[in-house]
């Protein structure tokens, strides 16, 4: 029983014989609980091969699926732009969902709006949503600009933003000359990666597609950088910090950082930081634009190939030493300023640092899951590592994904046993777990529950969970972290091998049975 | 030349398909490079240029192959007389589904896959007959087609479609860059109906761009999956659509189009003797209180 001067959490109260009674009394007498040796039995049958190959053939079904939706993506790219507003066209739950999403990743307030179709939306429209939308979100939350995208239900009665704005405007409830890109985001296509990438494009075209008359490629002196779907806030800061370091005058096209990261000093900010409406319009005067994460800017890259005249630089995510290395050399390149040697001697540190715990990281295999571009530079460097990756998944990776996956992996001995799954998902997931066990699992919060079946099995089956990815909604602070350049790859390094680390450790814990290897010093 | 995309859109059997189909064949006999996307569930926009039964569609073909992103664009266009290019977004069984769903995903995959891309004069839309939702409105979106043709004839239910499609139309125009580019007249051979015809599209701010006047022979090339043009290229009707195609290459009436009212149509019907006037005092009444008005 709870007492007020003592008050527990459900752990461990229902620990207690009076909760255990209760819940087991539960269980017998109104749950239609099967048989525990049937329950056993099934469940050590979801872990053979046997299993895995039904589960391979699954058609019509996803269980637990490692992507989530196109305008959670859109919202992302939206906060990263100075004074906007995201706005989602469609039902209010969606976007309830995208703000205790970033909620509890980024343990910020999220601001963001819907229009609320209901019903009646659905049979007529959703205009005048639009009209009565964007006047009040104006007037409430008075942002400079307002960026829309789309749920499903707008998306399957196919309303159309671009004429539903233009009314809007006609009708006068917001002024002609306010801002209001758009991107149509539909949920059942792609993931939040085509999310992002959508509404990057709107936002480039609405606010450079018809001013390119007196652009040049070039003239600005600057590089134009685009992250994609990221939400390590530190790799925003890397970039910033490495290029100034090089003395590249560049522009974060969308950088949330700021408004992601806000202090507690009394002051709420609704608005904090982000990429400015003239550097958006003045970016088709760089020298190039460079995407942080190519696999999943593929309308980015086409806007800013024709529309910019850009050439884009081909060029992997900057994770891990060598692709690092590739992208600075890439932006020396084409600016023609040399990397410093506060770059070089940060370099040295990874590699000092890569040698010093190679011995632990050598030959230990991981299973990993996360969005393309990440996973592939995860995989890379963990190969870099001299570690071995041996399930690679990417529930949002295309055809094009998992050829280049399989390109990076027969590049490396240490690639050699590894398969890629493209749109497989965490389910799946689990099933190799068991069959061909890794030593660790590499994702976001979500793989815990694999962790979890594969101790239940038993101790010497367990996969524990390393967080790395997006999101992580059951440990603190880790979106501040970077992934990105060398800085990055020392993070990565150190969760990887602290991990492993701790993992003997809790193996030579049995005083007088395994303590003989203890050590006090790793 | 810079592509024009034109789409079709009228009553629900009035002969868009049979009509648009001629009029591309006229088009690519002047050489001019087209595209028919057939945006109907029953995907029968390109039988005729291609000699088949139905096209395999983008949507029944994604259904097969798990997705939309698991198809090339090669797998879902084809050629067929005189380079006529031919895609059908297709859709559902009638009963399920969202067939106005099937039409935009079909649209934005064929952007996607680059096929505006390729080197064409026009792309021609045939639409399903009422713009019943947001999905039918796809084809004239901005950036898409830009002029609509209404394809119409002298029957009451087929000129008050046209009439509701320009009310469509307005709502798109007016916060773009839409236009009602004309109206199609595909003789049914009712009384004075070209002028009718001609009378209806004043008011509506157009112009009948062409009259079609009925000939079996189209009925003729249909039954051997051929447009006229290229059944019996010398018969007269061939002649009448290389008129249709060669006026629309020359067209630049392009308006927001000015609808007009119930009772206009009606007194516009009456005018011409389609529609008796009403006698508000039989409203209403049943035989027997009829019978007994008459005995009193």
């Amino acid at each position: 029983m709870q007492v007020v001067e003592d008050i527990k959490p459900s752990y461990p109260l229902f620990r207690d014989d009076q909760y255990k009674g209760m819940l087991a009394n539960k269980q017998q007498q109104f749950e239609g609980r099967i048989d525990e040796g049937k329950l056993a039995e099934t469940f050590q049958w979801t872990t053979t091969l046997e299993y895995q190959e039904l589960n391979f053939k699954r058609e019509a079904l996803t269980i637990n699926p490692a992507k989530a939706c196109q305008p959670l993506g859109a919202v992302l790219c939206a906060l990263g732009f100075e004074k906007t507003l995201p706005y989602v066209h469609g039902s209010q739950g969606c976007v309830a969902y995208f703000r205790t999403y970033f909620n509890r990743h980024f343990k910020e307030p999220i601001a963001c709006v819907s229009d609320s179709m209901t019903e009646d939306a659905a049979v007529f429209g959703g205009q005048k949503n639009m009209y009565d939308g964007l006047e009040n979100a104006l007037a409430l939350y008075k942002p400079d600009m307002i960026a829309v995208s789309t749920t499903c239900m707008a998306e399957v009665i196919g309303d159309d933003l671009n004429a539903f704005i233009g009314n809007t405007k006609k009708e006068g409830h917001i002024a002609q000359d306010f801002p209001v890109p758009y991107a149509h985001t539909p949920s059942f296509v792609g993931s939040h990666v085509t999310g992002w990438d959508n509404m990057f494009e709107g936002i480039a075209r609405y606010f450079t597609l018809n001013t390119m008359a007196d652009k040049k490629v070039g003239s600005n002196g600057k590089i134009n950088i685009v992250p994609g779907f990221e939400t390590y806030l530190g790799n925003f800061r890397v970039i910033h910090r490495m290029l100034d370091e090089m003395g590249v005058a560049h522009t974060l096209l969308s950088d949330p950082a700021e408004v992601l990261d806000t202090p507690a000093d009394g002051e709420f900010r609704m608005y904090a930081g982000g990429t400015s409406m003239a550097e958006v319009k003045d970016a088709p005067n760089a020298i190039t634009t460079f995407l942080l994460q190519p696999m999943q800017l593929e309308k980015t890259r086409k806007l800013v190939e024709t529309t910019w005249t850009q050439e884009v630089p081909k060029a992997n995510i900057p994770m891990g030493l060598e692709w690092t290395d590739e992208w600075l050399m890439k932006v020396s390149e084409v600016t023609g300023k040399p990397i410093p040697a506060s770059l070089a001697k940060e370099r040295g540190r990874l590699v000092d640092m890569m040698t010093d715990s190679h011995t632990w990281l050598h030959g230990k295999k991981f299973a990993l899951y996360g969005d393309p571009d990440f996973v592939m530079g995860l995989a890379k460097f963990l190969m870099e590592l001299g570690a071995e990756p041996i399930h690679v998944l990417c529930h949002n990776g295309s055809k094009k994904w998992n050829k280049a996956m399989q390109k990076v992996l027969a590049d490396s001995p240490y690639g050699a046993g590894c398969k890629a799954y493209a749109g497989s998902d965490l389910w799946h997931m689990r099933s190799l777990c068991f069959t061909e066990k890794p030593d660790f699992l590499i994702g976001n919060s979500y793989g815990k529950f694999i962790q979890r079946d594969t101790l239940q099995k038993g101790k010497e089956f367990e996969v524990p969970l390393i967080r790395l990815g997006f999101p992580i909604f059951d440990r603190h602070h880790l979106h501040r972290m970077t992934t990105l350049g060398y800085e990055g790859a020392m993070y990565m390094l150190t969760t990887l091998v602290n991990a492993v680390l701790e993992r003997l450790d809790e193996e030579t814990r049995g005083m007088g049975t395994t303590d003989y290897n203890y050590d006090l010093v790793r | 030349m810079a592509l024009r995309q034109c789409a079709i859109y009228g009553k629900g059997g009035i002969g868009k398909s049979t009509t648009t189909q001629n009029l591309v064949a006229g088009l690519a006999e002047l050489g001019k490079k087209v595209m028919i996307v057939g945006c109907d569930p029953k995907a029968d926009s390109t039988r005729l240029i291609l000699h088949a039964k139905a096209q395999n569609s983008i949507m029944e073909m994604a259904a097969n192959a798990g997705s939309v992103e698991d198809l090339e664009l090669e797998d879902v266009m084809k050629v067929g007389y005189r380079d006529i290019k031919c895609v059908e977004s297709g859709g559902p069984e009638p009963g399920v589904g969202c067939a106005g769903r099937g039409v935009i995903t079909a649209i934005n995959f064929l952007e996607e896959e680059g096929a505006y891309e390729e080197d064409l004069d026009f792309v021609f839309y045939d639409v399903l007959g009422d713009v019943v939702c947001g999905g039918f409105a796809m084809p004239i979106r901005e950036n898409k087609a830009q002029e609509i043709y209404i394809v119409c004839s002298g029957e009451m239910m087929a000129m008050y479609a046209a009439n509701n499609i320009a009310k469509g139309i307005v709502k798109y125009a007016n916060s773009g860059s839409v236009r009602l580019a004309g109206l199609i007249c595909n003789s049914r051979n009712t009384a004075r109906e070209d002028e009718l015809i001609m009378e209806l599209a004043r008011q509506l701010g157009t112009t009948m761009i062409h009259f079609v006047p009925r000939d079996n022979v189209v009925q003729r090339a249909e039954i051997r999956r051929m447009t006229v043009i290229e059944y019996e290229p010398t018969a007269k009707q061939a002649q009448e659509y290389r008129d249709l195609a060669n006026k629309i290459i020359h067209n630049k009436n392009f308006v927001i189009p000015t609808p007009i009212t119930m009772d206009e149509l009606e007194d516009l019907l009456m005018g011409f003797g389609i529609m008796e006037a009403e006698d508000e005092s039989i409203v209403g009444k049943t035989a027997a209180e009829e019978q007994m008005a008459v005995a009193a």
